[in-house]
């Protein structure tokens, strides 16, 4: 078991042919990943990194029962590939694309709510099931099969979390990056529910950063339903109010949405918060031994 | 991208909402010019002088003066054309004021008594939809109305499928308690602010006061309106209202070499790739006893341009002690992040400050090599807890 992605998934990259969506696909496919093929417009019926390329991502489905997409077109084109592949039945799709108009993605947002879809992103690294699947673009190398699941909206300290997750001996049942934006497919607390229910998954790692009340929606939840250790991280505690830091979900509104408010619920929600991303691992196995 | 009262009025009227007559002046000719021309229009002698500034408070810091005669007005024009304004949200150097906006007075004496609302529009992050909030708490911070009294502020969420219905601007005009020819102007209103918010691509477009005039008509008294810069590459007209002097010069240094840059007041510069981790870092950097100076993400690509351009821009902050420079290697590799530390370090030549480089992931050991055998005074870690102490050591 694990969540979102598996040796299972049937693959398909839009924007395959692409500088960023061949390198990716190609990293993806040597992981071990199951991609059944790709989409560019017009260029269907071609070969790309000896997989077929579709025109539509219908067609995808159809004739090479894709289930699961990754995206890497431009954000002007981001929001159109999104809807292509929930109309075509894809069930989880992960948007890679950084840059996003909000506008485009309250649409999104709307569109997608009654179609039976996961949408993970945009502005992600992507979903990583270690020794199974790879749909993203995390380093592989870092990560190892194990029981941690990992949640995080940003994707170099997802990394962090892993490599010191796996340095400490453990691995990762499945790492979510939801991303970094301030419209998202999956909300922290929606992963953070996935994992609590797979049965592989026996520690979680929640990490969050400044900029809205995801966390602490999370941790009210955890406290009422919680089953498994969680450890949980707030980046941008020397962040200033008002000031978008990098993502653009990473801005403090008002007195709720500060790293220090977010630490505070959680802990109080009885999470193992830590000051420290560099505490992150030991503070899991710590809180296994338990 | 933020825009300018006079700028954000201007692109209000172009879809229809009721704004003050105006002109923006750089020079105290463009202003007198504009006060003659105003006093002309309106038939009254009586303007606004109002500080052009990247900041609220403006009133309270002495930027925004009503002026009865002509000499007052230009009075007012001289002494805050060029002043070093003041307010809660400038911190304490304030910002100098380069433009003007000359404005009819909208608060006369009339039949009714003026009375200042709220509105805005902006995107609820908890629904993912757009939503317009209106209070009758009109000129007051609307953080500290939600704070005090939540019941006086008005939601109303936009299906975004049908967008905003003539039924929802019914309900904030009667919630308003707006009547007669207020309340028909105040629909007018609420529905042409939404428009402009959506064809804008506005991430958040706020009126305060909105104003109930003496002849029971409405209008923005002011306007604030921030843009998602996500969106700007389908609004060249608005794009090229960036005002770069209200911007911090570092700050508009690093956009130009693609690096993502805010500046901040402490002792540690830092140079991380990815948003989050470079939050993480000016976390680490706090908790080993010192400030960060900054926030800066490199991005994908930290290769010696970055890092070099990164370097210039961070050295140049007199309060910076030392440097942490964060990369997690993962598409990109670390032994080529360090030549380029390497490189970079060797162009600028006579840096005076420690340097401490955290290379993790892909060739994280050939990276610290590098580092290690470039014989420059630059300190290698790897592990993210070494370099917190090592944050902590140099700042001893």
């Amino acid at each position: 078991m694990s969540v979102l992605v598996n040796k299972d998934s049937k693959v398909i990259v839009q924007g395959f042919t692409g500088s960023e969506g061949s390198f990716h696909a190609q990293q993806m496919i040597e992981y071990g990943t199951n991609v059944v093929g790709g989409v560019t417009p017009s260029k269907g019926g071609q070969l790309h990194l000896g997989k077929p390329v579709f025109n539509t991502v219908q067609d995808a489905v159809d004739k090479a029962g894709a289930n699961v997409s990754i995206i890497f077109v431009p954000p002007a084109f981001a929001a159109d590939a999104i809807m292509e592949a929930a109309d075509a039945g894809i069930k989880v799709i992960i948007a890679i694309t950084e840059g996003i108009p909000v506008r485009d993605m309250v649409m999104v947002k709307d569109y997608i709510k009654n179609k039976n879809v996961t949408l993970i992103g945009p502005n992600c690294p992507g979903v990583m099931t270690p020794g199974e699947a790879k749909v993203g673009i995390m380093p592989a190398f870092i990560h190892r099969k194990g029981t941690i699941g990992i949640v995080s909206r940003s994707g170099t300290l997802t990394y962090e979390a892993v490599d010191q997750i796996t340095k400490a001996g453990l691995g990762q049942s499945t790492c979510i990056g939801i991303g970094g934006d301030p419209i998202i497919g999956t909300t922290t607390l929606e992963a953070v529910k996935l994992l609590m229910n797979d049965p592989e998954t026996e520690g979680i790692i929640m990490i969050g950063e400044i900029g809205g009340s995801m966390e602490s929606d999370a941790a009210q939840w955890i406290k009422e339903n919680g089953t498994k250790p969680v450890v949980g991280f707030i980046a941008g505690q020397t962040a200033p109010k008002g000031r978008r830091m990098g993502h653009a979900g990473a801005i403090i509104g008002g007195a709720e949405d500060t790293a220090a408010a977010k630490m505070k619920i959680m802990k109080e929600c009885g999470l193992h918060v830590v000051e420290s991303p560099a505490e992150i691992g030991i503070t899991m196995v710590n809180a296994l031994k338990k | 991208m933020n825009l300018h009262e006079f700028q954000a009025k201007g692109i209000l009227k172009k879809y229809g909402v009721a704004v003050p007559r105006g002109y923006a002046v750089e020079s105290i000719e463009q202003a007198e010019e504009a006060i003659k021309k105003l006093a002309a229009e309106t038939g009254s002698s009586k303007c606004v002088v109002k500080a052009q500034i990247h900041a609220g408070g403006r009133g309270k810091g002495g930027g925004v003066k009503l002026a009865s005669t002509f000499e007052e007005a230009m009075t007012h024009a001289k002494n805050i054309l060029g002043m070093q304004l003041i307010t809660i949200q400038t911190g304490a150097e304030g910002k100098k004021v380069q433009k003007l906006l000359i404005e009819e007075n909208v608060y006369q004496k009339g039949d009714f008594e003026p009375k200042e609302y709220y509105i805005s529009v902006l995107m609820d992050r908890s629904t993912s939809r757009n939503v317009i909030m209106a209070s009758t708490e009109g000129g007051m911070n609307i953080e500290d109305v939600a704070h005090d009294s939540p019941e006086k502020i008005i939601k109303e969420w936009i299906d975004p499928a049908v967008g905003l219905q003539d039924f929802q601007a019914r309900k904030v005009a009667f919630a308003l308690g707006l009547e007669g020819q207020a309340f028909k102007e105040g629909i007018a209103f609420i529905k042409a602010l939404y428009k402009s918010y959506m064809e804008a691509d506005a991430s958040m477009i706020e009126v305060n006061p909105l104003l109930r005039t003496s002849s029971n008509g409405i209008l923005a008294a002011d306007a604030k309106i921030n843009l998602d810069d996500n969106a700007l590459y389908r609004h060249a007209d608005l794009a090229a209202m960036r005002d770069i002097s209200e911007e911090d010069p570092f700050e508009v240094e690093a956009k130009a070499s693609d690096l993502n840059y805010v500046k901040l007041d402490g002792n540690v510069g830092c140079m991380v790739n990815g948003a989050g981790l470079a939050m993480a870092t000016m976390d680490i950097i706090k908790l080993s006893g010192g400030e960060p100076a900054n926030f800066l993400d490199v991005g994908g690509g930290a290769n010696a341009k970055t890092v070099e351009a990164g370097f210039r821009i961070i050295l140049k902050d007199p309060n910076v002690k030392a440097i942490l420079i964060n990369i997690f290697g993962g598409i990109v590799r670390c032994d080529r992040v360090a030549n380029g530390v390497v490189e970079a370090y060797k162009k600028i030549g006579n840096i005076s400050i420690p340097i401490i480089v955290r290379l993790q992931g892909t060739n994280a050991e050939e990276g610290a090599k590098v580092i290690t055998e470039s014989g420059l005074k630059v300190v290698s870690a790897i592990l993210l807890k070494d370099a917190a102490q090592k944050v902590r050591e140099v700042l001893a």
